[in-house]
């Protein structure tokens, strides 16, 4: 069958003084194809454990992982990542690093060439294909992030709040060119954020963590990111059922932020 | 003290000059800031200072050697030169006095005396004429001529009509007469504030020199070839040393069997500094090439896998989780994102190697050698000849500038992407 599925994931960090941290708890999660999930929740939820567990950077201690009918056990082209930041190449320039997948496939400029350039036309950095990475705004470098990750053409895209060190003009353009990728390519995608907004806004499917252990809190299916496929983010967010839902999800992370303050209190 | 007295008023004379002249003359940014105290960033080497940091100390060279480059104004008083004369008065054992002139000619070493003629006077005590090297001392025996009677004793007992006893001295225009504890006069030209040329040599004595070493080479070799030797047996070694700390240095941070393994070896290895091992190497491999070769190799080995090391451990988790994300194989995470994202690691690692390796070369050289820089200026400090010893100095800093200067260059040029992940 084709998707992803998660079964029973659970993740225990052992540490080092003797005690564990249960990171995550009895997760499960269906995604069909070119499902765009967006996942939110207070800090310390095992967000970014769960979308490494996915990737195949950890082995869950619980669980099991299956794309497209086969197991997950490693990174693997199939899935791609992009990170907040820091994670290009410095010592190759923007068409380099963006045709790093396909080169590291072995295969041969003629094959890949034609799609390195439309994805670099697609986000716009055309003119900018020569330059070192570290000449880019922060903007422009989560752009080529992006175009490298399709220029691998993965089955699944994940996402580490890629957006998260932008400002809030660029940050919006970003969301657009997410949302145009996602309907464009079809891609599955696995969105972490930590506003409210922007997982409203990019995710098909929302889900909202909670901590301690992490685990699923509530899921959402939302129109949004149909909508904002053809019009304006900003008129997107004046929809009405767009600030309602905002305000029920930031009071439920209010409500586990506040219990998580609370907990250490009594605590110390 | 007076040197560096006078070195203290230029510092701050010039500062407050230079200051006055280029008052606000630039107009960049660092320049526009108020707040400069305290931002690093804002404080940039003043060239003006630079120049005259190296003019200034030319000039105090010159000065206190009696350099013909700069105008005998700017001379620190020099030695007495010329011909000294004082006269003594000698007394014998029945109390008779009888006076009579030394005349001492002074002359630079090397110079040859031209002694006056001197009629030997009346009186039982003759006149003298001695002649004494600029910056020495002698004895000079007056009584030597002095028709002293048979059983009777002569002793001075005045110079310039002060009196002397033994163990005393006299202080004239043109030096000090002192008297020992057995009576004879010796003489002792005064010094000035100058440098005797086998102390400190002036600035031309040293060019000229090296002009002649250039020229006609120094024991049996060109100058080249010295600091050739010198410069490859810092290559070889350096390559020896960087073709295998390197690799090591990239399998102790990749594998935690040769992390272990070699991790007691290189820390302990580390804080040696590399002259302690010259007996050693001596005694193992001789004084020829081989040992010296050894010894650049050890020096360089550690420095080189250590920064190997910490090129590895320093890439960013998130660039190796992206590499197999994109379907990189371990060989193709190594070739294109580990090795790369250690290389400024590796040459700030070289550059400090190049360093250590040619400031142990010399050292070794002064050891043991039979041609290189360090023996040339060793040799020379035997025969006391000072201004080959400072020739062989500042060729010995430029050298080691120079490849300071090529290895940025060549980091610059290699790694632009240094310090921008
Ligand atoms: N390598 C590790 N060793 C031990 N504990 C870990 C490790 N990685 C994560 N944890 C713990 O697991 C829990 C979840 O961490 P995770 O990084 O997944 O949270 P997150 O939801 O991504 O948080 P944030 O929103 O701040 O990025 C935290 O309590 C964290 O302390
Ligand atoms: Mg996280």
């Amino acid at each position: 069958m084709a998707g992803l599925t998660i079964e029973n994931l659970s993740m225990r960090f052992e540490l080092p003084n003797g005690s564990s941290v249960q990171a995550l708890q009895d997760v499960s999660l269906d995604l069909a194809q070119g499902e765009l999930l967006s996942v939110l929740g207070p800090s310390g939820c095992g967000k970014t454990t769960l979308l490494n567990i996915v990737a195949g950077f950890l082995a869950p201690t619980e669980g099991r992982i299956t794309l497209n009918g086969h197991r997950v056990s490693g990174p693997d082209a199939e899935r791609g990542m992009v990170f907040q930041q820091g994670a290009l190449f410095e010592w190759m320039n923007v068409r380099e690093n963006v045709s790093f997948g396909p080169r590291m496939a072995g295969k041969r400029e003629r094959d890949y060439g034609a799609n390195v350039d439309h994805l670099l036309d697609v986000v716009g950095l055309q003119d900018f294909k020569e330059k070192s990475v570290y000449e880019l705004s922060g903007g422009m470098q989560q752009r080529v992030a992006l175009a490298r990750c399709l220029a691998n053409d993965p089955d699944v895209i994940l996402m580490d709040e890629p957006l998260g060190a932008l400002d809030a003009l660029t940050r919006e353009k970003m969301q657009s060119l997410v949302l145009k990728l996602w309907k464009e390519t079809g891609k599955t995608i696995i969105l972490i954020t930590h506003s409210v907004e922007e997982a409203l806004l990019l995710g098909e499917r929302l889900l909202v963590m909670a901590p301690r252990p992490g685990r699923i809190h509530r899921e959402y299916r939302l129109p949004f990111a149909e909508m904002g496929v053809e019009t304006d983010l900003r008129q997107v967010k004046k929809h009405p059922e767009f600030a309602q839902r905002r305000e029920e999800i930031l009071s439920m992370i209010w409500d586990m932020e506040e219990e998580i303050m609370g907990r250490t209190e009594v605590a110390s | 003290m007076i040197v560096l007295g006078l070195y203290a008023l230029i510092f701050v004379a010039s500062y407050f000059l230079v200051k006055m002249v280029v008052r606000r003359a630039t107009t960049d940014y660092a320049s526009l800031k108020t707040v400069t105290f305290g931002d690093e960033s804002a404080v940039v080497p003043n060239r003006i200072a630079s120049v005259v940091s190296i003019l200034t100390i030319f000039l105090l060279w010159a000065a206190f050697t009696g350099s013909s480059l700069v105008p005998s104004v700017l001379h620190a008083p020099g030695p007495f030169i010329g011909t000294a004369s004082f006269d003594y008065t000698a007394q014998l054992s029945d109390g008779s006095l009888d006076d009579a002139t030394v005349t001492v000619v002074v002359t630079r070493a090397g110079d040859d005396p031209v002694m006056p003629e001197v009629a030997p006077g009346d009186g039982f005590a003759k006149n003298d004429v001695d002649e004494i090297g600029a910056w020495r001392s002698g004895l000079i025996r007056v009584k030597r001529n002095d028709e002293v009677p048979e059983g009777m004793e002569e002793t001075v007992v005045a110079v310039d009509g002060q009196p002397l006893v033994p163990g005393g001295s006299v202080y004239l225009d043109f030096g000090r007469v002192g008297m020992s504890p057995k009576g004879t006069l010796n003489f002792e030209p005064a010094k000035g504030w100058q440098m005797e040329p086998i102390w400190l040599p002036s600035p031309e004595a040293v060019a000229a020199r090296f002009m002649d070493i250039a020229r006609d080479g120094y024991r049996g070799s060109a100058l080249w070839e010295h600091l050739g030797y010198s410069l490859f047996r810092v290559v070889v070694g350096f390559l020896f040393g960087a073709l295998l700390g390197i690799p090591l240095g990239y399998a102790m941070g990749l594998s935690d069997w040769f992390r272990g393994w070699f991790d007691p070896i290189v820390e302990f290895m580390r804080p040696v500094p590399p002259l302690a091992l010259i007996p050693l190497v001596i005694i193992w491999a001789g004084i020829g090439e081989t040992g010296k070769i050894i010894l650049l190799f050890l020096a360089a080995l550690w420095i080189m896998a250590i920064a190997a090391r910490s090129g590895v451990s320093g890439v960013k988790i998130s660039k190796v989780h992206a590499a197999y994300s994109l379907g990189a194989s371990k060989a193709q995470i190594m070739r294109h994102v580990i090795i790369p994202n250690s290389l400024p690691e590796i040459f700030t690692g070289a550059r400090v190697a190049m360093g250590v390796c040619w400031g142990t070369v010399v050292a070794a050289e002064l050891v043991a050698a039979e041609k290189g820089a360090g023996m040339m200026i060793m040799v020379a400090s035997k025969f006391q000849l000072t201004d080959i010893v400072i020739m062989g100095i500042i060729l010995i800093g430029v050298i080691g500038f120079g490849i300071d200067m090529l290895m940025r260059w060549a980091e610059r040029v290699l790694v632009p992407w240094k310090g921008k992940g």
